[in-house]
């Protein structure tokens, strides 16, 4: 692996590969009672979230502190940003420190490509706009994996809100590296336009479920009702939301995922969320081995 | 150099779509004005009875009389750009009109027209007059203002047209931002019929852009960056030709970007209505391929858009449905530009790179030499109406010579302009102007070898 990982799109199928079977390892670290390794201790991880979020980031900083690193949280609302420091001078100011990583969340696609561009500090995306979100879309390959064995031969469906989501783009691009078949689902008003991603289309959730073995279910932003991509919380559920009846038109060994937080009743019924078939809980978990596993290998790799 | 020194231009290859010339030349240029034009070959000999007497003007009977050595090169009637960014007063870390004309004279432009998006921005005769002023004290070339539409640039009232014409204003545009409100526009373009002036019309549905960040299409999803789509600045333009038609107005489109703006202003022209267009060196130079990644720098509005609105572009230019090539030079600070993607300001200084850039539509084949020389220097001034463009003998002694064969890489730090915000830095380029005449004044030079590596001559 190269310093950073700043997206899926830069990676190579063989780097996910060994990614997702480091992150086995460390998945049996955890099972453990000491759930703590030396792997990486002396390193320091900065956690620079700009935006809200409470799972990526704690997931991020279990990761951290089961490796042995020192972890420093940048909290925004407490730092220079709000006297007006530029982002440059922020990670700049980090990378003076001499921390090894930089994990970044941020509302503006790009971010992390421009934070690499500019310091030597390793770089981890955890969320940049409506880019990618990287290592969601590994922890979701892992859980598929853990599941059925392989991700070559599936047939995916991503259904929701594909236009401002980063797992579902990262999740299209880890996906394509692969031998797999994937299906978008969702409103027009939010689907973009995919060109040649070599993704099918489907308005129709029953048309588009059929056969499925994978259904990623992705957070319907509420504001989104406001700004007229659909027209009502209770229309979005009749249409494009999963439940029972839904996951039966599908095969019997089904897993539904979702990134989280869930709006259950309105993407997600809760009889499914709370199914057997349901393997959310298990994403969060995979979560921490799969980060531990990204850091791990950019910390062999990345520095001199 | 004293005033009234004369200014010989000998043996140069004379472009001047005004008056038909295309040929081997010598041009005369005294006490500011072009003198005479003597064609060789006696193929043409515009200058009536003042016939260029080469022995009487030979160094030692006139120790006053300046020459050029042109052979080899070309020679324009000074370029005008239609669409510049001089920043001042209000912002004048990204430029000023000082440094601003001296990128203009350095990229071989001799009028500059800039818009007035400016702090205070340019909607009444006192800023008409401070920037007019500014120019004549520091300026290196003539300085036309386009005045707002509208007070503040807020689209709801007219600005005071008529002061600012009689102050200078040779158009008018809200430049940077659209007249949303449709009946403001067909007001504007009813009440400048007054003054025969254009309106310059930044086309943008606001409300289509919604924010947009790039051309919207799949490299807009790829980089997660929210697309603006075609459309945004089709709609206007199509509202606005039909204003134009409704009002008789005079309506100028400003930077088209796109194939159906092309098709639409092909259409309006063939239906005979007054309307002309201008684009800009990057929208048939380059695609949204340049965003990738995240380069701030290209980052402009309207955004750079696909192969096929770069081919419809080329063609509007060959056809005459684009009338003026113009730079839209918008610098800004490296900080400014060195930030989130989103967070960074549009825009490209451009006046050190178009006439290079327009050169490469001739290598091409899409423009014969006459036709860049009559969209980068005749129509614009046609459009604003001011007598300049041409080297017409009376005129400005305006003249950009060219050295179509010399190689140059594009290298931002030494450009003139304080705005260093180019995606073509590195490109490697050819033609350059290699001298630029501002009222019988050589405004900028360039040693035949120093181009990069120095901004070259001002006096």
């Amino acid at each position: 692996m190269t310093k950073d990982l700043v997206g899926i799109k830069e990676m190579s199928k063989e780097d996910i590969e060994h990614v997702l079977l480091t992150a086995t390892s460390f998945k049996d670290v955890l099972k453990r009672d000491i759930k703590k390794v030396p792997a990486l201790r002396g390193k320091t991880v900065v956690n620079l979230f700009f935006e809200p979020s409470t799972r990526t980031k704690t997931s991020f900083e279990l990761a951290e502190k089961r490796l042995s690193t020192d972890v420093l949280n940048f909290s925004v609302p407490m730092s220079s940003v709000v006297k007006g420091e530029t982002l440059y001078d922020t990670v700049k100011t980090i990378e003076a420190y001499g921390v090894d990583f930089i994990v970044i969340r941020h509302a503006s696609s790009g971010v992390p490509h421009f934070i690499a561009r500019n310091v030597s500090t390793s770089v981890i995306n955890a969320g940049d706009g409506i880019n990618e979100h990287p290592t969601q879309a590994l922890l979701d390959a892992f859980s598929i994996m853990e599941k059925r064995g392989t991700l070559d031969g599936l047939k995916i469906a991503i259904v929701g809100d594909i236009l401002h989501s980063r797992v579902a783009k990262s999740n299209i691009y880890l996906l394509s590296k692969f031998n797999t078949s994937i299906r978008l689902i969702g409103p027009p008003t939010l689907i973009p336009e995919v060109g040649d991603y070599g993704v099918e289309v489907f308005f129709d959730m029953d048309k588009g479920l059929k056969d499925i073995d994978v259904v990623m279910m992705l957070r319907i932003q509420t504001e989104r009702q406001s700004r007229g991509f659909f027209p009502s919380s209770r229309e979005y559920s009749k249409y494009w939301g999963m439940d029972m009846k839904r996951l039966n038109l599908t095969g019997n060994n089904t897993i539904v995922m979702h990134p989280g937080p869930m709006n259950r009743g309105i993407e997600i019924a809760s009889d499914v969320a709370d199914s057997s078939r349901s393997v959310v809980l298990d994403q969060v978990t995979n979560g921490i081995a799969v980060r531990m596993a990204v850091m791990y290998l950019l910390a062999g790799n990345g520095k001199k | 150099m004293e005033k009234n020194k004369g200014l010989l231009i000998k043996d140069g290859h004379i472009i001047d779509p005004s008056q038909g010339i295309n040929g081997i030349g010598d041009i005369l240029i005294e006490g500011g004005t072009i003198a005479a034009i003597d064609l060789k070959n006696g193929k043409r000999d515009r200058t009536g009875e003042k016939k260029i007497d080469n022995a009487a003007y030979g160094l030692k009977g006139l120790p006053d009389l300046q020459t050029i050595d042109a052979a080899g090169l070309y020679v324009l009637p000074g370029l005008v750009d239609l669409h510049t960014h001089l920043r001042e007063p209000g912002y004048e870390h990204k430029e000023t009109i000082r440094t601003g004309t001296m990128a203009a004279v350095r990229g071989g432009f001799t009028s500059v027209c800039p818009m007035p998006n400016t702090n205070p921005v340019n909607d009444n005769p006192t800023v008409t007059a401070f920037i007019i002023k500014k120019a004549v004290e520091e300026g290196f070339c003539s300085v036309y203002p386009v005045g707002a539409i509208t007070k503040g640039q807020r689209g709801e009232e007219l600005a005071e047209m008529g002061l600012m014409y009689d102050s200078g204003c040779r158009a008018f545009s809200d430049d940077g931002r659209p007249v949303m409100s449709s009946i403001v526009m067909r007001r504007a373009l009813e009440y400048s019929r007054t003054f025969n002036v254009p309106i310059i019309s930044h086309c943008e549905d606001l409300a289509l852009t919604d924010n947009g960040l790039m051309n919207e299409g799949i490299l807009s999803t790829t980089l997660g960056l929210k697309g603006v789509p075609s459309a945004a600045e089709e709609v206007m333009v199509a509202r606005d030709i039909i204003l134009c038609e409704l009002t008789g107005g005079r309506l100028h489109i400003a930077h088209v970007s796109t194939e159906g703006s092309v098709r639409l202003i092909r259409q309006a022209k063939e239906r005979g209505i007054r309307v002309t267009a201008e684009t800009c060196p990057h929208y048939f130079s380059i695609t949204e391929d340049a965003v990738k990644v995240y380069n701030t720098n290209a980052k402009v509005t309207p955004p750079l858009r696909a192969e096929k609105d770069l081919e419809a572009i080329k063609r509007g230019l060959q056809d005459g449905t684009i009338d003026v090539i113009a730079t839209d030079h918008a610098p800004h600070h490296r900080d400014e530009k060195l930030q989130e993607f989103d967070k960074s300001p549009s825009g490209i200084s451009g006046l050190e790179t178009a006439l290079s850039l327009g050169l490469r539509l001739v290598e091409e084949g899409v423009l014969t030499l006459e036709a860049l020389a009559g969209k980068m220097a005749f129509n614009p001034a046609r459009i604003v109406g001011i007598d300049k463009g041409t080297l017409r003998p009376g005129s400005d002694g305006d003249v950009t010579i060219i050295d179509s064969k010399r190689e140059v890489t594009i290298d931002a730090t030494v450009f003139a302009s304080l705005g260093k915000n180019t995606p073509f830095d590195s490109w490697k380029l050819k033609g350059i102007p290699v001298i630029t005449i501002v009222r019988g004044k050589i405004a900028f030079s360039v040693e035949r070898t120093a181009f990069s590596e120095g901004r070259g001559i001002y006096e």
